[in-house]
């Protein structure tokens, strides 16, 4: 699209956008600000106050050009620093999507902000600078994305403009990132040859690489399909709340409210309530629009069911034919996030879809480098490491591996002492 | 909502079942949860977001409006109205109580404003109620510092946030666990954006005080900006008040929120001068934002929304 087809990027009158979630992870160096803030810029998001703050600003530092990492970086410690904290939330919308970007900084905390980053997203953007090659950034980033099983990965080849807008520079990496992406599971992986600071190819197609048959990245992002990303196949519907009025009008409603986490539930399907195993039928699903016919992944709806059976947060509903797991032991992936290491005999609390318990670590398998991939034998997983675990729980939970279901594949240990979240469980399998 | 051959939520029902999750959450997991309601679009997005997720029953939390003093009558009739509507409990916190209390001292001057005071009342009130889990209608896109706050934003027993420890949030795993005296201000709209909340009114018929219309209006302007001229503001010498037809983007103060020139008077009007703005919202329309560069994060870092 041509970035002033719209007022604004938006759509006054759109009849139904999706909504895409993104990750970019990297450092300026990268031009991964440049880029976050050609695709505002070039989409009409950056409203002029914003852009003027960000001209005073970069001004007042000296920087000596337009510095967009500004606009994300609105804390004062991170403005005197000059370094980005935390994760950052940036909104644009075109009238075929509306866009959240995850941006994640590459340096302190790298694999904690990109892991919660990525945890949420759709598809993940890696930048790779044309002139310097693969880094060690990009091999991290393009690991934690097939870990975290983003569905869509886009490697975009940046600085173009500096080789040259050579073919053979941009052929040579798509080459050298497919091969050593070939040890990990990538969904779908896609290249883009683009200067950020320049344009080409971000918002509008490049008229000095005309060998690229391409779409720029906007136009992917706008188009890549995502509706068949969720599991669609397998019916999970963790239950979150009891709805019960408990009034003269709704005096025997008893609603079972959540988030569907999978499959497509319908009125009249035969369900299993886990982890008593009780079976019945749903009678109705409800809104506050309506009864509707169906429900999908990630519909907040709450659900009636046939017989009075005893049903409560933590439980899940699931065809009576396809239920998950009920373990007690887990294997999982986990990425550590707190001060003090994960070692082997400690406890943790647990949070697995809606089901609270307590874990304990039975074993540290091992742990992976993520530059070599290697596992390597470990006795604690440090701040930003990654490892395999076995954990025990003191109560089953319901779980999937993370690799069918995202959602109930998926947990976090709680520190008790601090409250504090320290680690980001995915769920390989049940001992 | 109505099931399509392909089973894909649009974003502004996707972003609606992303905050009924946070709330549902939130009413599982907590003892005493509040709802902070302003009488402003985004928290009215709140309240129908509350029934969305509680109906047919009753809400699991009391609504609470911390009361300036200053507010616009027309969004104190609209309050009142809705809520009663709902059939739902208010609670009313005034700043003018604790000014009474001595717990603050009244700002003073052409540029006095009660909007930083009412911190202190937000905090008593918390604190005398129990509450430990506040709904706010903050959003990302309203601010920088902003953008970096959780969803789930967790407050010490001073009530101060620490952008630097904060607790990280991955998949829809919330982390609600606090000790007592402790809170979190919860923020379910996180991701939306002004003009999502704009469509979001119109696709739900939602009723918004008057003052988000273009009105004819005697204001006077400072700093660029148009304020009401109303008895809790004193003018400077060269003020000179004079009418003509205004609207609202925020509800805040009278004292601090500034009008823009409008002649939209339907929500498609509004919702069509948004889409085509330049400025945004706090930009346009929020003399305590401009105090400094990170006037918000420095309030919020002392409790304020």
């Amino acid at each position: 699209m041509s970035p002033g087809a719209a007022t604004n990027g938006h759509v006054t009158r759109t009849k139904t956008s999706e909504l895409l979630r993104f990750a970019t992870a990297g450092s300026v160096d990268d031009g991964k600000s440049t880029l976050i803030g050609r695709l505002l810029f070039d989409s009409k998001q950056i409203l002029v106050d914003q852009l003027d703050h960000v001209v005073q600003t970069s001004e007042r530092r000296g920087d000596g050009y337009v510095n967009f990492a500004l606009l994300t970086d609105g804390l004062r410690a991170e403005r005197e620093q000059g370094i980005t904290i935390d994760v950052a939330y940036r909104y644009f919308q075109t009238p075929r999507r509306k866009f959240i970007i995850a941006d994640t900084p590459g340096h302190e905390q790298y694999t904690r902000n990109m892991v919660t980053g990525a945890s949420t997203a759709d598809l993940s953007v890696v930048l790779i600078d044309a002139r310097k090659g693969v880094s060690e950034q990009t091999r991290r980033h393009v690991y934690i994305a097939s870990l975290l099983r983003i569905p869509h990965l886009v490697v975009c080849i940046n600085k173009m403009d500096l080789v040259g807008y050579d073919e053979d520079v941009f052929d040579r990496l798509v080459y050298e990132v497919t091969d050593w992406a070939a040890r990990l599971e990538i969904l779908d992986i896609t290249f883009i040859p683009i200067s950020a600071l320049h344009g080409d190819n971000v918002v509008d197609r490049s008229s000095s690489m005309s060998w690229y048959g391409g779409p720029p990245l906007l136009y992917h992002l706008e188009h890549v399909c995502i509706a068949p990303d969720r599991n669609l196949a397998d019916v999970r519907f963790p239950v979150q709340w009891v709805v019960r009025p408990m009034t003269v009008e709704h005096h025997d409603y008893r609603g079972y409210a959540g988030q569907v986490a999978g499959g497509i539930l319908r009125p009249g399907d035969e369900v299993v309530v886990l982890p008593g195993g009780r079976r019945t039928r749903i009678s109705a699903i409800d809104t506050y629009d309506g009864e509707i016919e169906a429900a999908f992944p990630t519909m907040s709806v709450t659900l009636r069911l046939a017989d009075d059976v005893d049903v409560s947060r933590g439980d899940m509903i699931c065809l009576a034919d396809d239920p998950p797991v009920a373990a007690r032991e887990i294997e999982a992936n986990v990425c550590w996030m707190g001060e003090r290491p994960l070692e082997p005999g400690a406890r943790y609390a647990i949070k697995h879809t809606t089901r609270s318990a307590r874990a304990v670590v039975e074993a540290l398998e091992h742990r992976i480098d993520v530059n070599t991939l290697e596992h390597e034998p470990a006795d604690e997983l440090g701040l930003n490491q990654i490892g395999r675990v076995r954990l025990r729980v003191s109560s089953p939970v319901l779980v999937d591996p993370y690799s069918r279901n995202r959602t109930t594949g998926s947990f976090i240990l709680i520190d008790e002492a601090t409250n504090d979240t320290v680690g980001a469980g995915m769920v390989v399998g049940v001992a | 909502m109505s099931v399509t051959a392909r089973p894909q939520l649009s974003h502004l029902r996707a972003l609606e079942s992303e905050a009924i999750h946070v709330m549902r959450e939130v009413a599982a997991e907590f003892e005493r949860p509040v709802l902070l309601f302003s009488g402003g679009k985004d928290s009215i997005v709140l309240l129908r977001l509350a029934e969305k997720a509680f109906r047919p029953a009753g809400f699991p939390f009391p609504i609470m409006h911390v009361d300036t003093g200053h507010n616009f009558p027309e969004v104190i009739e609209f309050r009142d109205r809705r809520i009663a509507e709902l059939g739902e409990r208010l609670i009313v916190s005034h700043v003018q109580d604790s000014i009474d209390a001595g717990r603050v001292v009244e700002e003073t001057g052409p540029r006095a404003s009660r909007n930083r005071l009412q911190t202190i009342t937000l905090l008593d009130a918390l604190e005398q109620n129990g509450f430990d889990a506040a709904f706010g209608g903050a959003r990302r896109d309203e601010e920088r510092a902003r953008a970096k706050e959780r969803v789930f934003s967790f407050r010490d027993d001073f009530g101060q946030w620490d952008p630097k420890r904060q607790r990280p949030e991955l998949w829809s795993l919330y982390n609600g666990r606090i000790n007592r005296g402790e809170h979190v201000r919860v923020f379910p709209i996180s991701n939306w954006t002004e003009l999502d909340v704009w469509r979001y009114i119109t696709v739900e018929g939602l009723e918004v005080p008057s003052i988000y219309f273009a009105h004819r209006r005697p204001v006077f302007e400072r700093d660029g900006m148009l304020y009401a001229h109303s008895p809790h503001v004193e003018l400077i010498e060269d003020e000179r008040p004079f009418e003509v037809s205004v609207r609202y983007r925020t509800v805040g103060d009278m004292t601090c929120t500034g009008a823009v020139r409008s002649d939209a008077t339907t929500l498609e009007g509004v919702v069509a001068e948004i889409a085509a703005t330049r400025i945004t919202e706090r930009g346009e329309t929020r003399a305590d934002d401009r105090v400094t560069d990170a006037a918000m994060e420095d309030r919020k870092r002392e409790g304020y929304f």
